[in-house]
């Protein structure tokens, strides 16, 4: 295609002017037409027909992706685009608004610095949108605003000119309101979104046009004239006038920092190294003539090319022959294949450098969060995305044949999709196979089948859960094996604030306590009792172990494994051998052998492991199963059987809202119940329910039903049905 | 009810036993050993089992820790169950014997010879003069433990010998050079001048055995020495009474000079 023949030109001579590059990114809750505004930008800039530009939807390349009609993958596409008389270079990464597919949206985050956050004018400012607001702020990426489906808003909901505006009004300002509560320190009120800047713009991705107040002025077009030619049926002449792409890039261009200006302040974020040194140095000014630092966010199996890493180039560059290596593996690699992206296609160029997005094959051994480099240099900072795979299906080949080919499979699928884990479970030889929720394993499945030709067996999808307790407990004394050492530990559940920042990275949980001192203090922030956060000694998960003693002599030769069997009890949990969450264990007493001989591992780990799971009895263990938030849009007389619907599936509803004929019913329910939910909502409701859903985290099992949950849990691990009880660990 | 006899084996080979413990064995119904706390390296399973004229189980430390297959056994029969050494030195089997008097088992001791009084006895060294014991055990993943050294150094400051014992697994037993190196490894680290190359040390090999071997000599002489098969144990001398040191020179080979340097 001469087109893109054309781009790579174009890119090869852009590509080191800095200032005219952007690396941004569309996110959203899901449906809010990501990806039909992106395909809209990229048909504007001449990469692919205007014809097909919404409906062939380019970077929702993937058959999956196709016949669902969702995005599943974060997906790149540079191009070109004039302002102010000058060209330049933008790579924009369009990602899923699936809840399940929301790793995507972490990972390419960070490679960005600007985000075009769209919402729907119809639905609003949604919880999806919440997140991703929160998800672009952690990683500092700039936001403009595009408020979406404006020709929905009047040719469906029939809203008047000033309800119109009115709802703008709110959109921006929950919107801003958001990026105000996430936003780092010094960008809290810079970064606001704004009406009158162009930072913020209204159109309607589908019918191609879009506008903002600056075109407005410049091209004496009013609200009026939309609202008009939208109610009219006069969209097509509207996108001539308020041309999509040019308001949208425009802004993208004027409002959204180019790599010097964000690299400044992102690095800081994202690399913990000394900045100081060479490559600190290089990266902050994003130095071309630099060593390289390349953070790849994510890898593509493509069939023909194979393993394809995508990434951004932060400083030095990247050209085809290079020999590099990934940090912390020892091999060397060298670069075969260096591209730019549009879409499934890649445009091999000789080279590319700092401040890029860039494609490269060769290096075999790269995943999603990995860095790059040809010199010694510390990793970029690990990518950590807010919620874990709550749903686990057990996987076999159905001829015994393809068990080699499946191994090779899933090996393949893990690496290039982070949010799945595969297991295999001891007991029975079975392939676990866990993911963000069903649809995800779904097509996890589908691709196994039919993409990679391995025939399976899949059971149900079952739940993954967590363990914590009710209360309060021990201290228990836990006895080595050989008697002749004491262990006291008590447990409760921590603070739900502490675990909250925890989950969000607030508190850093991998690895060693590097600085203990700036630790406790944030602890004590957060409610922590002084003296207790002087001695937290581990983190597992969102579990605390504490080291509560003073002056025991031989302990602290002894701590290390303590330390040790603390983390076996929060990866397996006393009830049903599932994770811990959010508890806090504190060792409150020892008393030790005299020679160290009689206190080594296997002596003092299942003595501490004991005392844990004793004192968790003590408290009342307590199961927590997923949860979700449901969104579901119906009209007025579905809205009985929606209802219905969800409280079947143990759903509470929290929240309903009217408006024209369409209700809202926001509700929460049990992941566990929510399996089949698809197909049953489109039945129940003659397929014209709209819905979403949102992880809501764990939640307590309902008492009644825990005994019984599990047990099914205990079975299905081989464990004996009943867990045990505090005599057990006390002896 | 029945009764739990612990009988000390001893140091080396089945001859070890005493004739009180060999009868008592007689006497029982069943026989149970151990031999994770030490090992007699000079007998076997059949070698015991000839001169006992009867079988005898071998158990784990999980089964002893446990106590459980003893206990049953004990509830009816008279047991016997053999260690190496002194049944209730070193390795002290006394939570054994206590949750046996719990459940009303009666029990008794027939000791045995134990490492503890032979090796300063082969040395010459007096038995007044030693402060605690200690063992090394093998390095392990997250268990490196340096309170033996801080032994060696509390009794070396109140001027007393230290016996340092070598840690027994399953696979394998650490030899005098192995402890040494761990203990120069410590050092190293923490630099306290407890157990330097310059540091006199005395290594006790198979303690028991017609081809047993002593030797003293400063650490930089010894740690390389290859002493034979195992078990080892190591002695670390405090402040030398003239006697001793004498003892050392003749018995031991350690150099003329800490005859004067020490005393
Ligand atoms: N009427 C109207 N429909 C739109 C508009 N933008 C997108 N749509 C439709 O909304 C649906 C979703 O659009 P997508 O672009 O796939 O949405 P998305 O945000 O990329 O979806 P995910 O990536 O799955 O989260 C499609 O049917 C689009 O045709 C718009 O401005 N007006
Ligand atoms: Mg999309």
């Amino acid at each position: 295609m001469g087109r893109k023949e054309e781009l790579a030109k174009k890119v090869q001579q852009l590509m080191h002017d800095l200032r005219h590059i952007r690396n941004i990114g569309t996110a959203a809750h899901i449906d809010h037409g990501k990806t039909t505004l992106s395909d809209n930008l990229l048909a504007g800039a001449g990469m692919i027909s205007e014809a097909l530009a919404g409906t062939q939807l380019l970077l929702d390349y993937d058959e999956q992706e196709q016949a669902r009609g969702i995005t599943i993958n974060a997906a790149n596409a540079s191009m070109v685009h004039k302002y102010g008389g000058e060209e330049y270079l933008i790579n924009l990464i369009d990602t899923p608004g699936h809840v399940d597919f929301g790793g995507d949206v972490t990972r390419a985050m960070r490679a960005l610095d600007g985000v075009i956050i769209v919402v729907c004018a119809v639905e609003g400012v949604m919880p999806q949108t919440e997140t991703v607001i929160r998800q672009a702020m952690k990683e500092k990426v700039r936001p403009v605003l595009f408020i979406n489906k404006v020709d929905r808003l009047i040719n469906e909901l029939k809203v008047t000119s000033e309800q119109m505006q009115q709802r703008f009004v709110k959109i921006i300002g929950e919107a801003n309101a958001l990026i105000k509560r996430y936003a780092p320190e010094e960008f809290r009120s810079k970064w606001a979104v704004k009406v009158d800047d162009g930072s913020v713009m209204f159109g309607s991705a589908y019918k191609k046009w879009g506008i903002s107040i600056p075109y407005m002025k410049k091209t004496g077009i009013t609200f009026k004239d939309i609202y008009e030619h939208c109610a009219k049926n006069r969209q097509e002449e509207l996108s001539k006038k308020a041309i999509l792409h040019e308001v949208v890039l425009d802004s993208v261009i004027k409002h959204l920092p180019d790599p010097t200006v964000a690299q400044k302040y992102r690095i800081p974020q994202i690399w913990k190294g000394d900045i100081d040194s060479e490559i600190g140095k290089a990266m902050m000014n994003c130095d071309e003539n630099g060593s390289l630092a390349l953070m790849i966010t994510k890898i593509i199996m493509d069939p023909h090319a194979g393993e394809i890493a995508i990434g951004r180039i932060y400083s030095g560059k990247v050209n085809r022959g290079q020999e590099v290596k990934i940090v912390g593996m020892p091999n060397p690699y060298h670069i075969q294949q260096v591209a730019i992206s549009v879409g499934a296609d890649r445009l091999p160029v000789e080279e590319l450098n700092a401040g890029n997005i860039v494609a490269v094959s060769g290096v075999k051994d790269a995943a999603a969060g990995v860095t790059i480099t040809n010199t010694d240099m510390e990793a970029f900072e690990k990518i950590v995305h807010y919620s874990e795979p709550v749903v686990t299906v057990a996987i076999e080949a159905k001829h015994m044949k393809d068990l080699p080919k499946l191994v090779e499979v899933l090996r393949t699928l893990a690496k290039a999709d982070p949010s799945l884990q595969v297991e295999i479970n001891q007991e029975t030889g079975e392939h676990l196979l866990s993911g963000m929720g069903e649809l995800h394993l779904e097509i996890t499945q589908y691709r196994i089948i039919h993409e990679q030709g391995v025939d399976i067996q899949a059971s149900p999808p079952i739940v993954v859960y967590r363990e914590c307790t009710l209360g309060k407990g021990g201290p228990f004394e836990g006895k080595s094996p050989n008697k002749h050492n004491r262990f006291y530990l008590e447990v409760e559940p921590l603070q739900k604030n502490i675990v909250e920042a925890m989950q969000s990275g607030e508190i850093q949980t991998s690895g060693k306590i590097k600085d203990s001192k700036a630790l406790a203090k944030k602890l004590q922030e957060l409610g922590m009792d002084k003296i207790e956060s002087k001695g937290v000694a581990a983190f597992h998960d969102t579990n605390i172990f504490i080291d509560a003693t003073k002056g025991i002599q031989y302990l602290h030769e002894t701590m290390e494994l303590c330390i040790e069997a603390f983390h076996e009890a929060m990866k397996k949990g006393p009830l049903a051998d599932e994770r811990c969450m959010g508890v806090k264990v504190r060792l409150v007493d020892a008393k030790l052998h005299e020679d160290s001989i009689h206190r080594g591992p296997a002596q003092v780990i299942p003595a501490v492991r004991n005392a844990i799971y004793g004192a968790m009895c003590q408290a009342k263990r307590n199961l927590l199963e997923p949860k979700q938030k449901v969104f579901i849009n119906v009209p007025q007389e579905m809205m009985g059987s929606a209802t219905r619907e969800m409280q079947q599936r143990r759903a509470s509803i929290e929240d309903m809202k009217q408006e024209g004929d369409i209700t809202t019913i926001i509700s929460k329910a049990p992941v566990a119940e929510m399996f089949g939910f698809a197909s049953a909502i489109r039945s129940a409701t003659a397929g014209r329910a709209l819905w979403s859903t949102e992880h809501a985290g764990f939640e307590k099992i309902p008492y009644e039903l825990q005994d019984n949950v599990v047990k099914k849990i205990r079975e299905r691990k081989g464990l004996k049905p009943e867990p045990y009880d505090e005599v057990y660990y006390a002896s | 009810m029945g009764k739990i006899i612990f009988i000390g084996f001893g140091l080396f080979d089945e001859k070890d036993i005493t004739l009180k413990g060999l009868e008592n064995i007689k006497k029982s119904d069943k026989v149970f050993a151990e031999f994770y706390t030490a090992r007699l390296m000079g007998t076997s399973k059949e070698k015991i089992e000839e001169l006992f004229g009867k079988k005898i189980k071998i158990l784990s430390r999980k089964e002893v820790e446990e106590g459980k297959i003893i206990l049953d056994a004990a509830k009816n029969k008279n047991v016997a169950f053999l260690t190496p050494g002194d049944p209730m030195t070193a390795t002290t089997h006394v939570a054994l014997r206590m949750q046996a008097n719990e459940i009303g088992i009666k029990t008794k001791i027939v000791h045995g010879v134990s490492v503890i009084t032979a090796a300063p006895g082969m040395l010459g060294l007096q038995s007044y003069k030693f402060g605690r014991t200690t063992t090394i055990p093998f390095p392990e993943k997250n268990y490196l433990p340096e309170s033996p050294y801080d032994v060696i150094r509390q009794n070396k400051e109140n001027g007393l010998h230290t016996l340092v014992l070598l840690d027994v697994k399953p696979d394998r037993l650490m030899t005098a050079n192995e402890g040494m190196k761990i203990l120069l490894m410590v050092e190293e680290k923490r630099k306290e001048n407890v157990f330097t190359p310059e540091t006199l040390v005395c290594v006790v090999a198979r303690a028991g055995s017609d081809d047993c071997l002593i030797s003293a000599g400063y650490v930089k002489n010894l740690s390389n020495k290859d002493f034979g098969e195992p078990m080892h144990s190591l002695i670390i001398p405090g402040k030398l009474h003239f006697m001793e040191a004498e003892a050392l020179v003749k018995l031991a080979g350690a150099p003329k000079n800490i005859i004067k340097a020490r005393s």
